[in-house]
Formats: structure tokens, C-alpha cells, sequence
């Protein structure tokens, strides 16, 4: 195996050092390390972070190609600095049965850029009436510990009760969207004075809060593990606070599009804004990044939505609900957190590899940087300032709000089991290396 | 003025009278035996119907033909959400057939701004209503309604008259337009409904709000009613149909506090007994019919000022709104 060393690597919390990769492993850790390896990469003014885990990710494959496939997806996330992605269940067929996980978990393997964590759906074809065979799907090849049927809520009490019950047997977890549909329909943006002006139909924060309020009573009630997936309001977060505050087992992400834009962005009728949950006020963004600094959110997830272009390209109203994020994530982090002084970058390797990997139980990943671990990681170059040009994107979907924004920093290199999956901000051929 | 007119919001003070004073030229050839001008021949007209309404078409239909226009009606069927039938293809084919103005009449707000942003049609957008978003040419053509009865004589604006707007505000693109603009014209607005048939946020809107009908009669120069849907009761924003009625429908009795010489409008079609009264519907004081005149006329004015070649003011509007037109130059 091909080895590497790194030479001045910024490392959290220390001076620069050297990295040396050996077969997989960071084998050694020091100032000017006279070893010699195979490829030397000088990563002066870069920093390592352990490699980036997303606890939620829309792969779209099977059954929407046009949009993502695993491979396309996995070297969009390499190239966002990611190793390791949870791909969520709502593909076509449904991920709901041991065969669909095990399915998208070997594309993953073979696409050898990032590994594919599946997602297994809560219930049946995510029509949230009859529990998925949340057991069969665990005991897999894939070994699913999360369980959600994103995109949709489950709203039936009973349902959600017996799922975070059920999955205790194996330590998983449930990952709730939280949207109560009746109040949410025909929603097309946050309700509030925006949608008030434009005439949208409004998606009430109540709708996102009150769900959290229940499950969180529910998963105390049951002794189960829940977790709230893209957490959007300022009362969701106080909510999952006093949860926290009772030393409740529960968790929440943001995701980076949360972390930066507001529904005063909708004005334009532009659906490259159309998300689910709707992009908020300027408080709840504030809030967000408050909880997100304070650990009251545990992570940042992506909710990388890729859709073709004729889906967005079109009316509001008609147009597809999402947006890619897996590229840009690191950099809107960056700007919405580090640049604002609300997050170290120690923080940054907490929120985005080490807690996600926790959420999901993934052993081999979000560990740190530090000899005898295997070599996830990523090199990054905060100084970086440039245009965000989808034309670039690995990603099969261009659907992103930043086109031609400029967006600090850049993934210089990331290291899956020390392999490279990208150099010099490129995607690496992996068919070549082998 | 912008090339398109998306909202209410593109149209400054001067736009706004310059369109009424033209409208008021224009209305006079409706008294002669031959009611055509050749302002707009050679130029193609498209009138983009993505939701019936007889009523709309039908006035843009004649403000297009009195104006010589070449009129092209294009009615688009199909729902929102079928990705078949796309805003953006009809669009292309619009363009390729060289429209010269797009009359847009869509279910789904935004889809004029929409069109008007985009590349796809180089010609100019007249929303005539969007979703529950905005209807430019109905609040015009209710303004200079009000003009006639209220401050009659080119150039005059609205200041300092009280309009009522009266019912479902919440999904009313004719109250959205309306309140944007009688606050440029100067006038002051109430909007009057239940609390479930207001929008979010209305508090900021440039306008009062109440729950009391009867409170706002005295202090009316204009009431306008608003259309309600009966779909709206299956949806839990009101009670019964009665006691909606109660509440917020007008009658003689409510018509006797307004003072004399206030006039009361409804945009149409009236539901007769639920939300006006047959009485107050048929008195003189009711505008209904001569507001369908009005739009005639006001859409005339439109369509010349926008394609005829004069060019109304470039005027800086601070509405978040107007950029959508702009940005589309
Ligand atoms: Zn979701």
C-alpha cells in the first residue's frame, strides 16, 4: 500500500507536525519526520481534521440515477472532505428491507470514496403505518443503526412510540423529521412575513416544534435514543435543550444551509431555495448557531438533496424541495462558525466527524488525529477565498444556492483508510492508484 | 416603469397616475362608434392561462384588440405539480413565436416573477393574478374606481382616503396588490377579517387591521369586498356560512353607517346573500359593474404604456419586489 507523508499538517490544538500513513494507519506523528514514504504532500497552512461524517445524505440511488447515483454521491462527499455518509431510506424502491440496505451498502464498497452507512426507513414504504423490518435490516451486511423515514414524518404516536422501543434491542436510533403534516399543507416556505407577502402557503415553526416536544417526551418515556434530524427554529433548539437539561438520550443536527440563509432569500420566487424545512428568519439562524456552538445541536448534516436540473428549473410551486450540500458544507461552516468566532475548529472536527459517528455508531470513524488510527482525514485550507462553481461539482446535481458566491476555504486532500480520494482539491481516480 | 408589471410593488407614485390618467384617455374611446386605436398593431399579445377565468381574460382579451394588438390566447392546462407540463417549456415556445408581452395568469405564486426573471422569454410579463400572491392590473383598476368617485381629475392620487378591504385577505391576490398600492397612491387601508383569513405578518403590512366590520363603517370611504371561497369552510377558517355572513357580510344595515358618499366594490363574481347582500349589490353605491368597465380601460393603459413605446419612470422603488422586473433588463 502506498504511503504518505505529510509535511507541516496543522494539527487541532497543537503546533504543525508531519503525518505519516502507512498501510492505512497513521503511523506516526512528530516534527520533521526523517521517514521516507512514497508521496510527500506539503500541507503548510492546512489543517487536519479527522474525516467528516454525514448523518444524512440523499444518494438517490436506486431509482432516481438522473439525480445521484452512490458512486456520484460518495465523490461529491470525498470532495466535501467527508469519509463516511448515512444515505437516507427514501430512495425508490424504499430502503425498508434488508435487501435495499445491503444493496446500497455494497455500492458504497464499490465505490471506494467514501463508505456508505444505509439508513433504514422506520416504516413500510415510508407511509409511516406499519413498522419496516427494523431487525432484519440491523442484522444485514449493512448493520443499520439508523432508522428514519426522512422526508416524511412519522406522525402517528404509536408508531413512533414502538420504534424507538423496538430499536433498543440493537442500540439504534431514530431519526425523526420532524413536520406535523396537517399543518403543513400545501406548505411552500416558512410561514411568517415573507410567505405572508409573496402569498406562499407557510410552514409554521409550531409544525417542526411540536413534533420534537412529543418525541422527546416519548424516547424519555420509552428509554430510548431519538434523534431530530435538520433541527430549523429557535424553539425546536429550547426544546431539545430541556430535553438535554434532563439528561434525556437525545440529539440533533443543522444542517450547513440552516447555518446561513433566511427566507428573505424567497423573495426571488428562485426554487434553488426551496428546501425542506423551509430556510427560516434571521433569529432562528442566530439560534441555530448558538445551539450548534453551545452542543446543544450535535452536528452538522448535510441533507445533500441532489435533483436534476428540469426540477428546478421551473415554477416554485412546482419545483423539487432541496438542495446539494455535501461540497460546500465545510466552507459554510466555516463561514457561518469559525469565521465568526463561534466555533473553534476543534469544534468543527466535534460537530462534523466525531459526534455524527457517535449518533450513528460507526467505530472506524471520527476519531482523532493521532497515531495507530486509521487514516480518515482531511486537509484543509482555510485561507482559500474563490467562487463556488457547481459546474465543478462531482455531485451529478448542480441544485446549490451559493453558485458564484464566494465561500471561504477549500478540501485540499481527504484519506479514506489512507487512500486518497482527493489531492490538490481534485478527485483521484481510485481505478489508477490500485 | 420596468418592462414588466409583476406587482404593485413596480409601480411608483407617477407610474401608478400615469397608467390612470392614460386609462381615463383611453376610456373615452369606448364612447365613439369605432373603438380601436393602432397603437399596438404588429405586435403579438399572449394571453398565458394557467387557470380559467372568464372575467380576466375576457378584459385583457378587449383592451388587446382595441388596441390592435395580434392576440394569441394560449390556454396551459394541467396541475402544479405534473412535471410534464412546464411554465418554463410554454415559455420557450412563447419566445420562439416572438410574444411581445406574456399575460400570465397562473395558479402557483411566483410564477410571473418567475417568468419575468428568467431567460426564457424576452418579452414583457403582466401578471394578471398569481396564486394568492398579487393581481397588478385589479388593484388599478379598482384605484381608479375609486379615483372617479372619491378625487376625480387627472393627477389626482387617493391621499388621505379610507379604503375597507373586507373578507379573505389571506388568499386575496386582489388585496395584496391593493394594499401595496392605495399606500402609494396615499390613501389609508384597513383590512377587516376573522383572524384565520389574515396573512402572517400583516401587522408590518402598510395598512390597519381589525376583526370588527361594524367598527371601520364610519370612518369608510371606499369598502371593498373580497371574494370568498366556500372551500375555505371545509378548512376550518370559519364557523358556518351564517355566521361569516353575520359577522363580516354586508347589508343595507352596515351600508346605512357609511357615510354618503362612501361607494362599496367587489371585484366579482359575487356570492350573493353570503358575503353581499342582493340589496347592497344592486343599490347605486356598488361599483361591481362599472369596476369591469374600468378594467377595459386600465388594461388598455397597461399595454400601451409598456409596448406602446412611451416608457414610464425608471423611478428607485425600495420594494424588494421590484427587483425581480429589474433584474430581468
Ligand atoms: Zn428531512
Amino acid at each position: 500500500m502506498t504511503s504518505y507523508l505529510i509535511r507541516n499538517a496543522q494539527l487541532l490544538g497543537g503546533p504543525a507536525q508531519d503525518i505519516l500513513i502507512t498501510d492505512g494507519v497513521i503511523s506516526e506523528i512528530g516534527t520533521g519526520l526523517s521517514a521516507s514514504a512514497d508521496v510527500d504532500i506539503d500541507a503548510h497552512g492546512l489543517i487536519a481534521l479527522p474525516g467528516l461524517v454525514d448523518l444524512h445524505t440523499h444518494l438517490r440511488e436506486p431509482g432516481r440515477e438522473d439525480a445521484e447515483t452512490v458512486l456520484t454521491g460518495t465523490q461529491a462527499a470525498a470532495k466535501g472532505g467527508y469519509t463516511a455518509v448515512h444515505a437516507m431510506a427514501n430512495t425508490f424502491p424504499v430502503a425498508d428491507t434488508a435487501g435495499v440496505v445491503e444493496q446500497v451498502w455494497r455500492l458504497g464498497q464499490a465505490s471506494g470514496y467514501c463508505d456508505v452507512q444505509p439508513v433504514g426507513a422506520v416504516t413500510v414504504g415510508l407511509e409511516g403505518k406499519k413498522l419496516a423490518e427494523l431487525g432484519a435490516m440491523h442484522d444485514s451486511a449493512a448493520g443499520v443503526r439508523v432508522f428514519s423515514d426522512d422526508g416524511k414524518c412519522v406522525d402517528d404516536a404509536v408508531i413512533m412510540r414502538r420504534a424507538l422501543e423496538y430499536v433498543k434491542a440493537f442500540d439504534g436510533v431514530v431519526a425523526q423529521h420532524a413536520q406535523e403534516p396537517r399543518l403543513t399543507e400545501g406548505a411552500q416556505m416558512n410561514e411568517g412575513q415573507v410567505s405572508g407577502e409573496l402569498g406562499l402557503g407557510g410552514w409554521p415553526a409550531v409544525a417542526e416544534e411540536a413534533i420534537i416536544a412529543r418525541d422527546v417526551l416519548l424516547a424519555a418515556h420509552v428509554g430510548s435514543r431519538l434523534h431530530v434530524c435538520h433541527v430549523s427554529t429557535a424553539g425546536s433548539v429550547e426544546i431539545i435543550r430541556w430535553a438535554k437539561g434532563k439528561g434525556w438520550d437525545v440529539t440533533a443536527e443543522v444542517t450547513p444551509h440552516h447555518l446561513l440563509l433566511t427566507d428573505e432569500l424567497v423573495r426571488s420566487y428562485d426554487p434553488v431555495y426551496k428546501v425542506n424545512p423551509p430556510l427560516r428568519t434571521a433569529e432562528d439562524v442566530q439560534a441555530l448557531r448558538a445551539a450548534l456552538a453551545d452542543g446543544t445541536i450535535d452536528a452538522v448534516a448535510t441533507d445533500h438533496a441532489p435533483h436534476p436540473a428540469e426540477d428546478k428549473d421551473c415554477e416554485w410551486a412546482a419545483a423539487a424541495m432541496g438542495m446539494v450540500g455535501l461540497e460546500t458544507a465545510l466552507s459554510v461552516v466555516q463561514q457561518a462558525m469559525v469565521d465568526t468566532g463561534l466555533l473553534t475548529w476543534e469544534g468543527v472536527a466535534d460537530r462534523m466527524s466525531h459526534r455524527p459517528a457517535r449518533i450513528g455508531r460507526l467505530s472506524g470513524h471520527g476519531r482523532p488525529v493521532s497515531v495507530g488510527e486509521p487514516a480518515n482525514l482531511v486537509l484543509f485550507d482555510p485561507a482559500y477565498r474563490g467562487s463556488v462553481n457547481p459546474d465543478s461539482f462531482a455531485s451529478r446535481s448542480r441544485n446549490t444556492p451559493y453558485r458564484g458566491l464566494d465561500l471561504p476555504g477549500r478540501v485540499h486532500a481527504t484519506f479514506l483508510r489512507g487512500v486518497p480520494t482527493v489531492l490538490a482539491g481534485e478527485l483521484v481516480e481510485l481505478g489508477e492508484l490500485a | 416603469m420596468k418592462r414588466h408589471l409583476v406587482s404593485a410593488a413596480d409601480l411608483s407614485r407617477d407610474d401608478a397616475l400615469l397608467i390612470l390618467d392614460t386609462a381615463e384617455e383611453l376610456a373615452q374611446l369606448s364612447g365613439r362608434a369605432v373603438k380601436k386605436l393602432p397603437t399596438l398593431r404588429g405586435r403579438t399579445v399572449v394571453n398565458l392561462f394557467f387557470e380559467d377565468s372568464t372575467r380576466t381574460k375576457t378584459s385583457f382579451e378587449v383592451a388587446e384588440k382595441r388596441l390592435s394588438a395580434d392576440v394569441i390566447n394560449f390556454a396551459a392546462k394541467g396541475s402544479s405539480v405534473s412535471k410534464g407540463e412546464s411554465l418554463k417549456d410554454t415559455a420557450l415556445t412563447l419566445q420562439a413565436m416572438g410574444a411581445d408581452a406574456v399575460v400570465i395568469r397562473h395558479h402557483a405564486s411566483g410564477a410571473p416573477a418567475r417568468l419575468a426573471q428568467s431567460d426564457w422569454l424576452h418579452g414583457s410579463v403582466i401578471n394578471a393574478g398569481d396564486g394568492t400572491h398579487e393581481h397588478p392590473t385589479q388593484a388599478l383598476l379598482d384605484a381608479l374606481t375609486m379615483r372617479r368617485h372619491l378625487n376625480p381629475g387627472l393627477g389626482n392620487d387617493l391621499n388621505g382616503r379610507r379604503i375597507t378591504i373586507v373578507g379573505d385577505v389571506l388568499h386575496s391576490r386582489v388585496a395584496r396588490s391593493n394594499v401595496l398600492l392605495l399606500q402609494t397612491l396615499g390613501a389609508q387601508v384597513t383590512c377587516v377579517a376573522p383572524p384565520t383569513l389574515l396573512p402572517v405578518g400583516i401587522g408590518s403590512w402598510p395598512c390597519e387591521v381589525s376583526y370588527d366590520l361594524d367598527a371601520s363603517l364610519a370612518k369608510t370611504d371606499a369598502l371593498m369586498m373580497l371574494r370568498v371561497q366556500r372551500e375555505r369552510m371545509n378548512a376550518a377558517f370559519f364557523p358556518t356560512e351564517r355566521e361569516y355572513s353575520r359577522r363580516y357580510g354586508m347589508n343595507g344595515q352596515r351600508m346605512a353607517k357609511l357615510p354618503e358618499h362612501a361607494i362599496v366594490m367587489h371585484p366579482g363574481p359575487m356570492v350573493r346573500g353570503m358575503e353581499i347582500t342582493a340589496e347592497v349589490a344592486d343599490s347605486p353605491r356598488c361599483t361591481a359593474v362599472e369596476q369591469v368597465a374600468n378594467g377595459v380601460s386600465t388594461r388598455m393603459a397597461v399595454l400601451y404604456l409598456l409596448l406602446g413605446g412611451a416608457v414610464f419612470n425608471d423611478g428607485p422603488s425600495d420594494a424588494p419586489r421590484t427587483e425581480t422586473s429589474e433584474a430581468a433588463q
